[in-house]
């Protein structure tokens, strides 16, 4: 495999090599804050998947939000954002620094809002691409957009027509059949799908009986869940067609190299940014090592 | 007289906050010792730029000198306030309560840490924060002492004269109060008596010092009740001051979204906005959670 001088094309993205960030876990434009000028010049990932935007701003969880566990963490974040008019506002326009494509990843809770934000986003020639974070609930029927292929497949049928960019469907591992409903996203129209969101998962504060993180139960990631990660990618891979973005709690080149030969097109980096904000760059120069292309992976 | 030297950047303004190299890098421990019933932990960070006082580092015991100590934990790095910076050594006043700071803590002189930093908003010069000639007044609360230990030195340096309160819960603790470079008044919780300590509240000698002094500029850093014991009085009295606050963190650099705390605007980030918070941002300074 030559990561070094094939681009990848990733439903019509072109990247430069195959490691790009999970959405909600890399902020660019507090990375330029944080990072400064560094951050551009040396910009770990080939494409740029933003926090999640809604139609309504989000204030998000109270914290606690996040809590460590063993080889990993869970989330209960909530989807803090400043909304659809807000993130075209005062964000969309200045990820134009960013020296990569940017995808924008999306979440509605009705039909209604998809449309809004399918509408809205692919309207911007900004956006490479728009990624479904199908993880949140459907408020009419209760369930999850990404718990079954039916729900995907609507979702997917009920947006397609708004936009001609490509649609990556991100999708959950708390499922019986996760192949199952990358086939209903597939039906649906999706361009590639990206997977797996993170796993359900609770941790309570013995002193008091209750959960330790405001927002209850939460998601868990990091090494924890990888081998969950990796037979869901391969589960997928044996049963759609559609290009794949592996993730879930890859933090080296040769876990990187695992979900290449497991069927995914690329790779997300995400709890992993946060030991380490160089993260994409060292997996990258890692993976490239161990595909024999030498070290030159810094550009 | 003292002599007023303003540190600014090109652009004019005071300068809160220093970029941080992207990525983590390997620090070796130049130091390591016990201060009362803390570690005193120093390193030498030659590739990181001097931090301003209430910044933060991201810190962590690298897995192969046995970083990893209780069964997969610690996984995330930790959030420590930089207490001493000089001749690119940077100190670390670490309590070990968890097996983040356990690990730290175990340490030795000789070994290395993962870090990454430095962080967030530091703390703003007393004229720019209250008006020319305002006083300094910097309270530290037990484990809090690193960033008021930090922005001490930083003032003494262009000829400030700042007023330094600190105080512990217990006397085991008091030793920590050796890393200021002024004459601290002290008090303690719990052991009163011992080696002369005064017995009381911090934030006693606060409105002790508040009651006689005129214009101040107050620096707090402490347990949440003192913070918020500082907030209240502060705003009570119409002082301008800043609360150096924590809150759990996973990055440190605004990628996870897990450190908000609430402010008068709703939800930011203590990472980004903080960790050093403007009183008047806040309608409270309780520890989240």
């Amino acid at each position: 495999m030559d990561t070094k001088n094939s681009k990848i094309d990733l439903a019509g993205i072109r990247l430069a090599h195959p490691v790009i960030n999970a959405s909600g876990t890399f902020d660019a434009l507090a990375g330029l804050r944080c990072f400064g000028e560094e951050m551009i010049e040396r910009f770990p990932f080939s494409a740029y998947v933003t926090k999640t935007v809604t139609v309504e701003p989000r204030q998000g969880n109270p914290p606690p939000r996040i809590r460590e566990t063993t080889a990993g963490m869970i989330n209960s974040v909530g989807l803090p954002n400043k909304g659809l008019d807000g993130f075209e506002r005062e964000d969309l326009g200045r990820l134009t620094l960013l020296p990569v494509p940017v995808v924008v990843s999306v979440a509605g809770f009705d039909i209604g809002e998809w449309r809004a934000l399918a509408e809205r986003i692919s309207s911007r020639e900004e956006v490479s691409a728009i990624e479904l974070n199908a993880s949140c609930p459907n408020v009419k029927s209760g369930r999850a957009f990404s718990s079954d292929s039916g729900e995907i497949e609507k979702l997917l049928g009920g947006i397609r027509s708004l936009t001609d960019k490509p649609l990556i469907a991100k999708l959950s591992p708390d499922v019986a059949d996760i192949a199952e409903v990358a086939a209903g996203a597939e039906a649906g129209g999706a361009n590639a799908v990206s997977l797996i969101n993170t796993l359900k998962a609770l941790e309570l504060d013995s002193e008091s009986g209750s959960s330790w993180l405001g927002g209850g139960s939460g998601g868990l990631s990091g090494p924890a869940i990888r081998p969950v990660a990796l037979a869901a990618v391969a589960a997928v891979a044996d049963r759609i067609s559609l290009p794949i973005v592996g993730m879930g709690g890859i933090s080296s080149g040769r876990n990187a190299l695992e979900f290449l030969q497991a069927g995914a097109t690329c790779v997300a980096i995400g709890t992993e940014n946060f030991r380490d904000p160089e993260a994409g760059l060292r997996i990258r120069a890692e993976l490239d090592k161990l595909a024999g292309q030498g070290t030159d992976a810094a550009n | 007289m003292t002599q007023r030297v303003k540190p600014m950047n090109p652009a004019g303004a005071p300068v809160s906050r220093v970029e941080a190299p992207l990525g983590r890098r390997r620090v070796k421990v130049v130091a390591a010792r016990s201060v009362g019933g803390y570690r005193f932990l120093e390193v030498y960070d030659s590739a990181g730029p001097k931090p301003m006082a209430g910044q933060f580092y991201m810190l962590a015991a690298p897995y192969e000198e046995g970083g990893q100590i209780e069964l997969g934990r610690p996984f995330l790095p930790r959030a420590f306030s930089v207490c001493t910076a000089a001749k690119g050594r940077l100190g670390f006043l670490i309590e070990g309560v968890g097996p983040g700071s356990r690990a730290l803590s175990a340490a030795p002189e000789g070994g290395h840490l993962n870090i990454s930093g430095p962080f967030g908003r530091g703390f703003t010069y007393p004229e720019a924060l209250a008006g020319e000639g305002a006083l300094p007044v910097l309270v530290a609360g037990g484990v809090g002492i690193p960033p008021i230990c930090l922005w001490e030195a930083m003032l003494l340096e262009r000829g400030d004269d700042p007023v330094v309160l600190a105080g512990f819960r217990t006397g085991k603790m008091i030793e920590a109060a050796e890393l200021f470079q002024s004459r601290a008044r002290i008090v303690s919780e719990d052991d009163a008596g011992i080696g002369g300590i005064e017995r009381g509240l911090v934030t006693d000698l606060l409105e002790e010092r508040l009651k006689d002094s005129g214009n101040c500029a107050v620096y707090a850093c402490g347990p949440p009740p003192m913070l918020e014991a500082v907030r209240r009085m502060c705003a009570e009295r119409d002082i301008r001051a800043e609360l150096a606050m924590e809150a759990v963190m996973a990055c440190g650099f605004g990628a996870c979204n897990g450190c908000v705390v609430k402010t008068k605007d709703g939800f930011v980030r203590l990472c980004l906005e903080g960790p050093v918070m403007d009183v008047n941002a806040l309608s409270e300074a309780t520890f989240p959670g």
